[in-house]
């Protein structure tokens, strides 16, 4: 299954790539953040 | 304010579908900070003077607000679209830090319990199912992994807000790097400040980015007739006060109540025990308190990975037969940490890490459930009423381990030996919980909404 929608109308999706890139970043840098910042602690267990 | 209304927000021709999981993220990723409270609980001691247990009521009373808000509440997010229940839930979350900010600095202690504890913990419940009935309407197709990626996000905000939280307690506070340094409750309050106008901020991109589809919208070359049929997917709707009359509801609630207290069983003691299990004859452990702290990081990852992965399997195996996993193969990998775990550190991790992400996936695999046993009419008021089961086991599985545990000795002191009580009444709990969700059956056909089945078939058939 594609990203794209249908709706009842028909009409094709309008992707919206810089909403959609900022609003994954807005996200997903912190997430990055907070998991690399974990592991690095996490590695600790395997020294 | 008629903007925050459902019919405000309903998408325009075209949407993007893939526009509403950072959305529902951007809420989820800023509530999970209720789980990285230990940061500060150690500075909110000193700072009041008071004891763990009057510090650690300000968690408890924020759980316990959150399962009451998410079963009172329910109904009035589904009706009030998500859009308006994620800025009130804003305005709570953001409120409850800022009068929570006030006791510290006031020293009133009941101040946090009225801010953080009460205005945060609705906040909590509010903010936790407003995306998630939206979620599963976007995502017919993998309502699972919909509502995984969402709730992941509550298990990931926990992941961000801990080590933010002790870089800004840091930077506020001018004594950090002293030997031994505590945070200074002034130190607290300009970080309970920060965090509310963080979180205000970035759960308003939520609010703003947030929209429901329109009647009978379904994703490009989905076909609901064509979906592999299963008694245990409904066609039908349920209401929310009819799904709490039925047996599946409360097998449902069984299910997860005692797949999130097996959970706690570990996620409460993850540090000591595992020092305890590795702890030599002369009492000192093979696990030092620094790599002890990286085992609960690994844990935090653990119960964020289940919630996307386990949740998304679930699309594929079926969310009762994924329920059985949790709770069969959880019961087994508890027998094996109990016997076994002691033998090896690495299984040990192992076997913990897979205990925790089956306690993750439990939680968000959960709506796509009731999506399935009762319909999407008011499938988040609905999942707001399960939620008191996470309360409930919030207050239980602790009550549970350290019950056990304080009659086996002092936690940090013990071996893998006086653990067995513990793990062996967690296997006792989960295979308790199989039973429930093995006796989860389809919804017996009186409770469905039959002018709503009517309207939707046809929606789907036009």
């Amino acid at each position: 299954m594609d990203s794209t929608s249908r709706t009842p109308e028909h009409v094709p999706v309008n992707v919206a790539p810089g909403r959609l890139v900022f609003g994954w970043l807005l996200v997903g840098v912190p997430l990055v953040y907070g998991i690399v910042t974990t592991l690095s602690r996490v590695g600790q267990l395997f020294q | 304010m008629g903007f925050l209304d459902r019919s405000r927000s309903i998408a325009p021709p075209g949407f993007n579908r893939w526009l509403i999981p950072p959305a529902a993220l951007a809420v989820h990723l800023c509530i999970g900070q209720a789980y990285a409270t230990s940061v500060y609980k150690t500075a909110l001691i000193d700072h009041f003077a008071a004891s763990q247990t009057a510090v650690g009521i300000i968690f408890s009373i924020a759980i316990v607000m959150l399962g009451l808000s998410a079963a009172f509440m329910g109904t009035w997010v589904e009706r009030s679209g998500p859009r308006k229940s994620m800025f009130v839930a804003a305005c709570f979350w953001a409120a409850g830090f800022l009068v929570g900010a006030l006791g510290i600095f006031s020293g009133q202690l009941w101040l946090v319990y009225l801010g953080y504890g009460v205005l945060g913990g609705i906040g909590l419940g509010i903010g936790y199912i407003s995306p998630v009935s939206t979620l599963i309407k976007w995502f017919p197709d993998r309502p699972g992994m919909a509502t995984g990626m969402a709730i992941m996000g509550f298990g990931g905000g926990a992941l961000i807000a801990s080590p933010l939280s002790t870089q800004l307690l840091k930077a506020f506070d001018p004594a950090s790097g002293t030997e031994g340094w505590v945070a200074s409750g002034d130190a607290v309050g300009r970080l309970f400040v920060t965090l509310g106008i963080v979180y205000f901020i970035v759960m308003m991109y939520g609010v703003f980015s947030i929209r429901v589809p329109a009647e009978g919208w379904r994703p490009n070359g989905w076909d609901p007739s064509q979906v592999k049929h299963s008694d245990l997917v409904t066609r039908n709707h349920v209401s929310a006060a009819n799904a709490i009359k039925t047996r599946q509801f409360w097998l449902l609630w069984t299910a997860l109540f005692l797949n999130v207290t097996a959970g706690i069983g570990i996620l409460e003691q993850a540090s000591p025990m595992i020092q305890d299990f590795f702890r030599a004859g002369d009492g000192v452990s093979a696990v030092s308190a620094g790599v002890a702290g990286g085992f609960v990081g690994l844990l935090s990852i653990g119960n964020m990975a289940g919630r996307f992965a386990w949740s998304s399997t679930s699309d594929v195996i079926g969310r009762k037969n994924i329920y059985m996993v949790y709770l069969g193969v959880g019961a087994v990998l508890y027998v094996i940490l109990a016997f076994l775990g002691g033998s090896s550190t690495l299984l040990f991790i192992l076997l913990a890490f897979v205990i925790i992400s089956f306690y993750g996936g439990g939680f968000s695999t959960a709506p796509a459930y009731l999506k399935d046993l009762f319909g999407t009419f008011q499938v988040g008021a609905i999942h707001g009423r399960l939620l008191t089961a996470w309360s409930a086991a919030g207050i239980a599985g602790p009550l549970i381990v350290n019950g056990l545990l304080d009659a086996q000795g002092k936690p940090g002191t013990m071996n893998a030996h006086n653990y067995l009580p513990v793990l062996l009444t967690m296997v006792a709990l989960l295979i308790v919980g199989f039973v429930a969700a093995l006796l989860i059956r389809p919804v017996d056909s009186r409770f469905h909404e039959p002018e709503l089945h009517t309207a939707t078939t046809s929606a789907e058939e036009a």
